[in-house]
């Protein structure tokens, strides 16, 4: 085989069905021997915040996101037919009928499949997420090492 | 054929199918054959499709009462 191929997808979204579609994306190209790199930033974030709650030292505009803000991705909204909390109910109640893997599984998935997962930490200060507060095993950067693993990449996302 | 190993992934939907396929190939050594066994619709593509790039060799497909059998052949 040649040159080993790469999948890069910046994942700006936190809504739980671009997040599941970006997921089932990466676990697809780990499968077709890609190197897969997702790089969370803004929204998308949430998808590595820890399900428990982790309090450090925050100023009260911090506090206050990461209150509004969901932890990890079952707590997401859906990007359409929220209907004030029941539509992800819905969603998972299809997707547990027809097998889908709910979002936090594939996170798992792509873990096992030795995705990079690359957590952006300009927006990780806007936002006032701590390290301590993301899930372990992810790595930390900017836009440079985004663009270090994307410009040989046979297949780049926006989601 | 000599099917050296054979995968059920019925009931599994998209992506599992590919990726069990991926980590279950590992397992056999070259010129030899995995059988796979899937119900999600899209497998059909999606294998043909993997095969083709990853250079595995699909010997043969059917289809039968909602199952599609692959036969891919280790590369």
């Amino acid at each position: 085989m040649s040159e080993k191929k790469s999948t890069n997808i910046i994942l700006f979204s936190g809504d739980y069905d671009k997040v599941m579609a970006a997921y089932i994306i990466a676990n697809g190209a780990a499968a077709y021997d890609h190197d897969v790199t997702i790089f969370h930033t803004f929204w998308g974030l949430n998808t590595l915040r820890k399900d428990e709650k982790v309090q450090p030292k925050k100023s009260t505009m911090e506090k206050m996101f990461a209150k509004m803000m969901p932890r990890g991705a079952e707590k997401m909204p859906i990007s359409n037919m929220q209907f004030l909390g029941m539509g992800p109910k819905m969603i998972k109640k299809v997707m547990k009928k027809h097998n889908a893997m709910p979002v936090s599984d594939l996170v798992e998935l792509a873990k096992e499949q030795d995705i990079t997962l690359l957590a952006c930490t300009m927006t990780m200060d806007l936002l006032g997420l701590k390290k301590e507060e993301l899930m372990d095993g992810i790595e930390y950067g900017g836009v440079a090492a985004y663009i270090a693993e994307g410009e040989n990449g046979a297949v780049n996302l926006f989601i | 054929m000599n099917i050296e190993k054979t995968l059920d992934a019925k009931g599994l939907a998209c992506p599992m199918p590919i990726v069990r396929t991926k980590k279950t190939i590992g397992d056999i050594e070259s010129g030899q054959i995995l059988e796979v066994q899937a119900t999600d619709a899209g497998s059909k593509s999606d294998l043909t499709a993997w095969c083709k790039s990853s250079g595995h060799e699909l010997v043969d497909m059917k289809e039968d009462d909602g199952v599609f059998y692959f036969y891919i052949k280790k590369a």
